[in-house]
């Protein structure tokens, strides 16, 4: 469905990526871990068009002999094409109700009736959304929050999903919860591409997962193999071989 | 209540809808783009002035003139936006701040070499100079046109920003600027429809404000385009219910000042102005009704 080839991306002058070869199927969940700074982040953000890509290409296939080069678009553009990020730390808009914050997650829809039971449908989901629905996002709880950024994202009708650090600062228990969740989502047929420190919860419940490290893939494989893998072990899961 | 607080009341009132007309575009501006546009005070003048010339002509009626005072408020603001802050987004804030002084430079000096620096009178039709009578006071219908006016446009908005997609995008970028982007919203357009709307409003209080006071000059907007932005100051700048609050307490304040103090002392009605400024922000940083916010260039 998406695929990456020798993806060169750079912040100002400091370059990040240095050719990364990726590729998300459809139905998959795909990790994306590494240590902090090895360029996960930037790699989401070059997918959503946020940073100028220098080479190499990001291509989806929309089934059907159909492909898209993301790399020549606009943000708007690539959530259009159904390529949708719940980005690090969230990013809801804090002084907005709930309600707005899913709505504002459709932006790009048309089909109002469709929009109508899609936020019901996250009423379902989420329960705690539905019933703080007229609350401002601000004022939620870190988990709750989460679920909110999920919802958002999923309000988008995303055909793949990108997923920032959804563990992030979050309680373990929800931790938990979150990754029930993305699992739940995964088998309604959502795709994924989940970018995580916490690696042993994302490689658990991957298929397949890629090892970024300092801008280059090291290492991948499915990710029950990557679990058992001893360097993968030793410098990510803090494990021994 | 004594006549004579009535009356005050509602002159604080009348100049509290101008400051809140002009300090709303002020607001809405340095919400999304995070910049004091120091060119938003000159569209009144420009709205002043599209009435002068449209009014002169004898061939349209006032409610089509309001609305082409607007739709020109709208597009000069689209083209302040297009030529002068467009091209800086991404430089320092700064530059951002410097280009503005400069469009504003350029209108002011444009307006004196086509319009000349010479005051025009400009007047309402005699309905609107009548006097209006409430209980023991009496005031001149302009004063409750352009009270009621802003009222009316106040609730527009809010009804626009509540309620409409643009609106939720514009909340939404102010808000959030990498979330927005993500969520797909158009940010060139979002801000274009802020720029627009803002300005229209300043236009039009361009409008209101020559038929209160009868004189214009192209210098006209320099003044109460300050005093809105100390309004927007007060009230929390970014918020556009603290941009309106800011506007009816400076007004509010201002007439008060000059109401209550001897009158050797109503000369520095600005001096009292800036000095309620001061006094907000030492207590109150971020204003009344501001949050503390992200950085953006």
């Amino acid at each position: 469905m998406l695929t990456l080839a020798e993806l060169v991306v750079e912040r100002g002058a400091t370059r990040v990526l240095h050719g990364i070869d990726l590729e998300v199927r459809s139905g998959e969940i795909v990790a994306l871990i590494g240590a902090n700074g090895a360029g996960k982040t930037t790699t989401l953000h070059a997918i959503s068009a946020l940073l100028p890509v220098r080479g190499g290409r990001i291509t989806l296939d929309l089934g059907e002999g159909t492909a898209k080069r993301l790399d020549r678009m606009s943000p708007a553009e690539v959530v259009a094409c159904g390529v949708v990020q719940c980005p690090e730390g969230r990013q809801l808009f804090a002084s907005l109700t709930v309600l707005e914050n899913l709505l504002l997650g459709a932006y790009r829809r048309d089909d109002r009736e469709a929009v109508k039971r899609d936020l019901a449908r996250m009423s379902e989901l989420f329960p705690v959304l539905g019933e703080r629905r007229n609350q401002s996002a601000g004022s939620l709880s870190g988990g709750e929050q989460m679920m909110l950024a999920i919802a958002r994202a999923l309000m988008a009708r995303p055909r793949l999903l990108l997923l920032d650090e959804p563990s992030l600062g979050l309680a373990p228990q929800m931790v938990d919860r979150i990754f029930e969740t993305i699992l739940a989502l995964n088998r309604e047929g959502v795709t994924m591409l989940l970018v995580e420190q916490n690696a042993l919860a994302a490689l658990e419940i991957a298929d397949r997962a890629y090892v970024l490290e300092t801008g280059r893939i090291v290492q991948s494989g499915t990710g029950a193999a990557l679990l058992d893998d001893p360097a993968v072990r030793a410098a990510y899961l803090g494990l021994g071989a | 209540m004594s006549a004579y607080y009535l009356q005050q009341l509602l002159n604080g009132l009348m100049l509290g809808s101008l400051y809140a007309l002009i300090a709303i575009g002020f607001s809405m501006i340095y919400g999304i783009v995070r910049l004091i546009n120091f060119a938003h005070g000159d569209l009144l003048m420009v709205g002043a002035f599209t009435t002068l010339g449209l009014a002169s002509t004898g061939l349209l009626p006032w409610w089509a003139i309001a609305l082409l005072v607007l739709v020109t408020g709208a597009l000069s603001g689209i083209t302040i936006e297009r030529v002068a802050i467009r091209p800086m987004r991404g430089a320092p804030q700064v530059t951002g701040f410097i280009a503005t002084l400069a469009v504003s430079v350029v209108i002011e000096n444009g307006g004196l070499i086509l319009l000349s620096g010479q005051p025009r009178t400009f007047l309402f039709p005699e309905i609107m100079r009548s006097r209006v009578t409430i209980g023991p006071a009496s005031v001149a219908a302009v004063d409750l046109v352009i009270i009621g006016s802003t009222l009316l446009l106040c609730v527009l908005l809010l009804l626009f920003v509540r309620g409409t997609r643009m609106g939720r995008a514009m909340r939404a970028l102010a808000d959030n600027l990498l979330a927005a982007r993500l969520m797909g919203i158009d940010v060139d357009r979002t801000i274009m429809a802020a720029f627009a709307i803002g300005s229209a409003f300043a236009a039009f209080a361009g409008l209101l404000w020559g038929g209160r006071f009868g004189q214009i000059d192209p210098l006209i907007g320099f003044a109460p385009g300050l005093k809105a932005f100390v309004a927007c100051v007060i009230g929390g700048v970014g918020s556009i219910g603290g941009a309106v609050l800011g506007g009816y307490l400076l007004g509010l304040a201002e007439v008060m000042f000059v109401g209550m103090l001897p009158p050797i002392y109503s000369g520095y009605r600005d001096a009292f102005v800036f000095a309620t400024l001061i006094l907000v922000l030492l207590l109150m940083p971020n204003g009344l009704l501001g949050r503390p916010e992200e950085d953006r260039a």
